[in-house]
């Protein structure tokens, strides 16, 4: 089975071609067909080489790729815990999400173009994940991009849309710079980008590894949204909704943590403590930065994307701590919770005829009683509530920061606590309350049809029950005996924050998060439920803060102002110095010259047939006196 | 050996030399463009002439094959260049060539 694992990328690739290429002459039925088939057989040999690996660390070697001096890359694919894990998680709610886009689209009319799109972005993804080397990853990395871009801007007639998708391919394209560079440093000192012959010959130097792992890191704050590069994913909402559950879930913003938890062994925290700092400070002030913006957002997925953003910072946080199991966990559990809350926004947005505004929602339990529980149900696990997902993994996370350093865990927990606070607000602002919207959206309120609602269930019992394979104690902690093997690939576990033994202190810590939580969810109810309060959309009636947190602290026009501006009046600068006055002038330059040598010498052209047989015949004396002497 | 290989090359470079002169001299000097065009022949011809004596002189047929291929241009070229004449005499009942002054800037 596992030299089959080759297939796994391959047939969602063949998808993507058939769709492409036939999309428009093919019905609905087999387009969805093929889409959604193609992934789901990715899914089976998934599960199947996940069951045949029991935590060893196996190559697929397809054929020899860049051979090029000492050069030699193989098209390696690399199957180990990590990689069999994630290949889970993309191709199993890639599945999902699938499925949830037949009844979302049904009515669009590029069905076949954006089938075609989603299965691409699956293959990169898959292709990122399982790639031997840096190369492969980096080809998957930028074709994860590209893949962003054509969803984002799917509905590409609305200029607004365009835009969102330009502003995430070229924020991405910042963070990609950084990671080819530092691909390039790998290759320079370890003469290989294979990973296996890399994390052989890494060996403790402490200025290397900080700046491998500092570039590497400016990557994955591209691709996972991180200060100062996330200001690309709350725009990314302009896609559709499915869209945006499989960027923030299964592909996309995950990769960032694969890579970095990939390349463990640069951020290990006792030899490289400035990218290991440097990541949890970066990850923990995204959290707590986000998840203010969250707090006084009104657009359901833009709550949503900046929940998404403080998430990721959290995972970033528990890299940056040595806690790589913890991250990687709270990727699993976070992309059931997020993947189920985007589509349940999805299901609420189809409900409400396209209308994303909260303030227009309300009392949607009624009409959307499926869709009202399972969104419950992630609101509950993104909130850190026991017995759900996300309790245990953000749990492991917050133990392993206090551990390292009380203040991340300060900050870590004040993030959470918002989390819980802006989550439940949305949660009663959409489903509880009276209804705010128009009488006709009131008529049109229904259920999603089964398409929808059946992955939005399984999702959800995944949210409840994915928590358990990582109990906070080491005997228990399935994930980690897992994910043993690939740390040991490279020595990266001399550095890792090994899991503990339970014991009562984190207890306490347990109990602390899970008391805030509570605080900050009867904070929300006695608000948005009990006193119907309804944020105001008038920006005069805000306060001063809230003003300055409701326009997303005003990040983007800072960043219009200092670099969109300043570059602006340099090319500006250039275009009246250097364009008009050197480039033009010379171009015209050439053609004058050429206009004025003819008005010149024109006139011998007069029309006298001897005086031309003269100056010919001269001219070839000429020329025959020049040869011969 | 045959008569041509008696006379010495020289001479027959000078003639040709001559003729060619002839001929250049015709072209330029002359306003009728029928005799121009004979001067365009003679000078052909005069070509045509030295390089049959080098033929002969090396015992190499190459120089004689050459004669024939100029014999053929030139009849091809004869026969276009009588025809514009004659369109000209038409147009401007005269063959002088200073009367072909329209085509300037």
């Amino acid at each position: 089975m596992i030299q089959l694992a080759w297939l796994i990328p391959v047939l969602p690739l063949l998808g993507f071609i058939i769709i492409g290429l036939a999309g428009k002459k093919l019905s609905k039925a087999l387009v969805s067909a093929i889409g959604c088939g193609s992934v789901l057989l990715s899914f089976g040999l998934a599960v199947g080489v996940f069951l045949e690996l029991k935590g060893t660390v196996q190559t697929v070697h397809v054929f020899d790729w860049i051979t090029a001096g000492s050069m030699q890359l193989g098209f390696d694919l690399l199957i180990d815990p990590l990689s069999a894990l994630f290949l889970l998680i993309i191709t199993g709610i890639g599945f999902l999400i699938h499925v949830y886009s037949t009844g979302y689209m049904h009515d669009d009319e590029g069905y076949g173009r954006y089938f075609s799109y989603l299965n691409l972005f699956v293959f990169f993804m898959l292709l990122l994940v399982m790639g031997g080397n840096y190369v492969l990853m980096f080809v998957g990395w930028e074709g994860v991009g590209l893949c962003s871009y054509l969803l984002i801007g799917f509905w590409f007639k609305k200029e607004e849309y365009n835009n969102a998708a330009k502003k995430a391919f070229i924020v991405n394209r910042i963070g990609d710079l950084a990671f080819l560079v530092g691909i390039i440093m790998i290759y320079m000192n370890y003469g290989s980008l294979t990973y296996s012959e890399v994390f052989a010959k890494a060996e403790n130097n402490t200025t290397l590894f900080n700046a491998i792992g500092i570039l590497l890191f400016i990557g994955a704050c591209g691709k996972s949204a991180q200060i100062p590069l996330y200001t690309w994913l709350p725009d990314a909402m302009a896609g559709p909704t499915p869209v945006s559950a499989l960027i923030h879930a299964a592909t996309m913003v995950t990769s960032g943590i694969y890579m970095i938890t990939r390349s463990a062994i640069f951020y290990a925290p006792h030899s490289a403590e400035i990218a290991a700092n440097v990541v949890a400070i970066v990850g923990v002030m995204t959290a707590l930065f986000a998840a203010t913006i969250g707090l006084f957002q009104t657009d359901i997925k833009k709550v949503l994307a900046y929940s998404t953003v403080s998430q990721l910072g959290l995972m970033f946080l528990g890299l940056g701590v040595g806690a790589f199991t913890g991250g990687v966990f709270h990727v699993m559990t976070h992309a059931f919770f997020k993947a189920l809350l985007f589509l349940c926004a999805g299901s609420v947005i189809h409900a409400m005829s396209g209308e994303q505004d909260i303030r227009k929602m309300g009392g949607l339990k009624k009409s959307l009683p499926i869709t009202h529980l399972t969104f419950l149900i992630g609101t509950l696990a993104i909130s850190g509530l026991p017995p759900f997902s996300g309790f245990f993994s953000k749990d492991e996370i917050l133990a392993h920061a206090f551990e390292h350093n009380k203040l991340y865990w300060l900050l870590g927990i004040i993030a959470s606590m918002m989390t819980a606070f802006y989550m439940f607000r949305l949660y009663f602002l959409t489903f509880h309350g009276s209804f705010r919207g128009t009488q006709h959206q009131k008529d049109h309120l229904h259920e999603s049809p089964k398409s929808m609602t059946i992955p939005l269930v399984i999702l959800a019992v995944f949210a409840i029950g994915a928590g358990f394979i990582g109990l906070p104690d080491k005997k228990l902690h399935f994930l980690d005996s897992f994910l043993q093997n690939t740390y040991k690939f490279g020595h990266a576990n001399r550095w890792i924050d090994a899991q503990k033994d339970f014991h009562s202190s984190e207890a306490y810590l347990m109990a602390a998060a899970v008391g805030l939580a509570l605080v900050s969810i009867f904070l929300a109810w006695s608000l948005y439920k009990k006193r119907g309060v309804v944020p105001v959309d008038n920006e005069s009636e805000m306060g001063k803060p809230q003003r300055v947190i409701y326009n997303k602290y005003y990040v983007d026009e800072i960043y219009d102002a200092i670099i969109r501006k300043p570059l602006d009046k340099i090319s500006e600068a250039t275009y009246r110095f250097f364009e008009i006055k050197v480039v033009d002038a010379f171009v015209n330059g050439v053609g004058n010259m050429t206009r004025r040598a003819g008005e010149g010498i024109k006139y011998m052209q007069a029309g006298t047939l001897g005086f031309y047989v003269f100056a010919m015949t001269i001219a070839v004396i000429l020329i025959f006196i020049i040869k011969v002497f | 050996m045959s008569a041509i290989q008696v006379i010495p090359l020289n001479w027959y470079i000078t003639l040709s030399a001559i003729l060619f002169g002839m001929g250049v001299m015709g072209v330029l000097f002359r306003r009728n463009a029928i005799i121009i065009l004979m001067c365009v022949e003679l000078m052909l011809n005069a070509v045509n002439l030295s390089l049959v004596a080098f033929s002969a002189h090396h015992s190499n047929a190459d120089g004689q094959v050459f004669v024939f291929f100029i014999m053929a241009v030139a009849a091809a070229e004869v026969a276009v260049g009588l025809a514009i004449l004659i369109m000209i005499y038409r147009n401007t009942k005269s063959t002088d060539i200073n009367f072909l002054n329209k085509l300037k800037w």
